[in-house]
């Protein structure tokens, strides 16, 4: 990807009548910036101070999924495309980040940075032949192409130390663990670690979609004929964007193997790429913050149901009751429609607050 | 100047462009022809989205046909479309940027001539809202602003005022008119409205199934009676 798009930074624009200088930010741009600073600290600090060891674990997987479903976020919202092979990806980043570390011992840092970007090489791979498809059917190359490498890593194993290419010995056990960077040994301090990863992989979906790149995929989304009329290089696009999002599933991939109880190869089967997509769509594509609530679904909501008795079963009807709620009433998925619900329904209230004071106003 | 020679297109038995060969001189051009007469084809074939089968486009000089579709908006061609395409999730500001910086406009002037641009289309007021909260006249005004934006060469306009009122329209045809005077780029303006094209356009040429039937200064134009005859019928079917 030499040919990568120059995104400067600091080129949006806030053309309208220069804002005087005592002018203040908008009451919702204020409001968003302390809710993400909030929603932030809380992870950091609050989280781990009320949960115990089992459920911060699971607040850990939560923030790795997070990785996955912004990158598919992005790539569903954003440019309009869906890939069903993000959750493989998120296993050969896995895979990448430990046979690299088995090879040479690599600092955690830079080993996410490789298992990104050679995820993302993969993943450019697969979409360069299926990015001639759109829709449903660049979906499903997708899909085949996840299948096909589940195969693979079924064969292959997760690397655990042993010799060879594949690294694998099968004295080693089924799973795979990732030694974690010497600053975060204990599950408390990786969890941040996780969540500090994370926050960097939203500040840079956030660039993108605030540049150039940001407004050649609206343009795309809006219409092929659109972007190549206004001059977009709609392959370069297209797959900058499949690179971003598997970049994404690379890295969350590292956070993952190096998480308590590592990486198995059973915990990636083809259908929970499915899952992923509905997850995805139920939080909502437009919203980065969407991507949040997908992956409370996709991992706190099987934790929750198991923990209350009930069968893990019913998590497919209602991941599809979901989708069905949200394509019928909110296209915006429900990171858009629970703030919006939640505004009319204080309207509501208030509504019916206030005419009660007046009619109890005459008897005074 | 833009010159066509011999141009065909096919579309298995259809032929939407039978050898057309017309020269539009400059300034605001109109193309006109009853539905199906293959306007929106030929300006799809400058846009590189349909390839002819024979033929050739020279504009300016350039070969226009012999470049890759994304890199002719480089080069200086820019259209609008029948359905209209300003992007709903941009501001009308990013909206005119998008196009500015993907087509090799400097980054030094980056800033005004995005607002160049929208204050050429009299949006300035709007420059900060997304284009969906906007009503159907000013999403045309987005269009052609990200039409002339930077150094466009050709701006085609494609049923620009369909389905506007009367008053929008007019202030539509305010800003075509001052397109080639201001930018220097020659305007092909396909419309069914005659009042706006007959307002806008010094020349105008007439299709009729895929070929020229008359070209010209506009008033001659509409007087030729194989264009009446190609709009209204002749006699005897009326």
């Amino acid at each position: 990807m030499d040919a990568a798009p120059t995104i400067a930074a600091g080129e949006e624009m806030a053309l309208a009548a220069p804002a005087p200088a005592h002018a203040r930010p908008s009451l919702a741009v204020t409001l968003r910036i302390v809710a993400v600073a909030v929603i932030f600290v809380f992870a950091l600090v609050g989280i781990p101070a009320i949960l115990d060891s089992y459920w911060l674990q699971i607040m850990m997987s939560v923030v790795i999924y997070a990785i996955v479903t912004l990158g598919l976020g992005v790539l569903i919202g954003r440019v309009g495309m869906v890939s069903l092979c993000q959750f493989v990806l998120l296993a050969i980043g896995a895979w990448v980040a430990l046979r690299l570390e088995y090879l040479w011992s690599i600092p955690f840092p830079i080993l996410i940075l490789l298992a990104g970007l050679i995820t993302s090489a993969i993943g450019v791979g697969i979409g360069l032949p299926a990015l001639r498809l759109s829709g449903l059917y660049l979906a499903l190359i997708t899909l085949m192409a996840a299948g096909a490498i589940t195969v693979l890593l079924r064969v292959a194993q997760f690397p655990n130390g042993g010799s060879g290419f594949y690294g694998n010995s099968r004295a080693g056990g089924a799973s795979s663990r990732l030694s974690r960077p010497s600053i975060a040994l204990k599950d408390v301090a990786y969890y941040r670690y996780c969540v500090i990863v994370a926050a960097l992989m939203f500040l840079l979906a956030l660039w993108h979609v605030r540049t150039k790149a940001g407004r050649a995929w609206a343009a795309i989304r809006q219409s092929r004929a659109t972007a190549v009329s206004a001059g977009v290089n709609v392959t370069l696009y297209k797959l900058w964007a499949f690179a971003l999002a598997s970049f994404m599933a690379g890295v969350a991939g590292c956070l993952l193997a190096a998480s308590s109880g590592g990486v198995n190869i059973n915990q990636f089967p083809v259908q929970n790429s499915i899952s992923l997509l509905a997850v995805v769509l139920m939080g909502g594509t437009f919203n980065l913050f969407g991507a949040v609530i997908a992956a409370l679904f996709l991992r706190l909501l099987p934790a929750l149901l198991d923990d209350w008795g009930v069968s893990p079963e019913l998590l497919t009807i209602l991941f599809g009751v979901g989708v069905l709620q949200v394509l019928l009433t909110a296209p915006g998925g429900l990171v858009d429609q629970v703030p919006k619900d939640l505004a009319k329904l204080g309207r509501k209230v208030a509504g019916a607050l206030t005419p009660k004071a007046k009619r109890t106003a005459p008897t005074e | 100047m833009i010159e066509v020679n011999e141009l065909f297109v096919r579309f298995g038995g259809v032929v939407p462009i039978d050898r057309m060969t017309v020269t539009f001189p400059g300034g605001t051009c109109g193309l006109i022809g009853p539905n199906g007469a293959g306007k929106t084809t030929f300006f799809n074939v400058l846009s590189g989205f349909v390839r002819p089968l024979e033929g050739s486009v020279i504009a300016f000089g350039d070969d226009l046909l012999a470049m890759t579709d994304f890199r002719r908006a480089r080069w200086g061609l820019r259209r609008t479309f029948q359905t209209e395409q300003a992007i709903v999730n941009l501001s009308v500001a990013e909206n005119v940027l998008q196009v500015h910086e993907h087509t090799g406009g400097t980054r030094a002037t980056r800033r005004q001539d995005v607002k160049d641009a929208i204050a050429f289309v009299g949006l300035d007021d709007d420059a900060n809202n997304p284009v969906g909260t906007l009503g159907a006249g000013k999403r045309r005004l987005v269009e052609v602003a990200r039409a002339v934006v930077g150094h466009p060469r050709v701006v085609m306009l494609d049923e620009p005022a369909a389905g506007l009122p009367d008053r929008e329209t007019e202030q539509l045809a305010s800003v075509i008119r001052r397109i080639p005077p201001e930018t220097g780029a020659l305007v092909i303006l396909v419309d069914h409205d005659m009042s706006l094209v007959s307002g806008c356009c010094d020349t105008t040429a007439v299709l009729d199934f895929g070929r020229l039937i008359a070209s010209g200064p506009t008033a001659e134009v509409l007087r030729n009676e194989h264009v009446i005859r190609a709009y209204l019928g002749t006699e005897e079917v009326v």
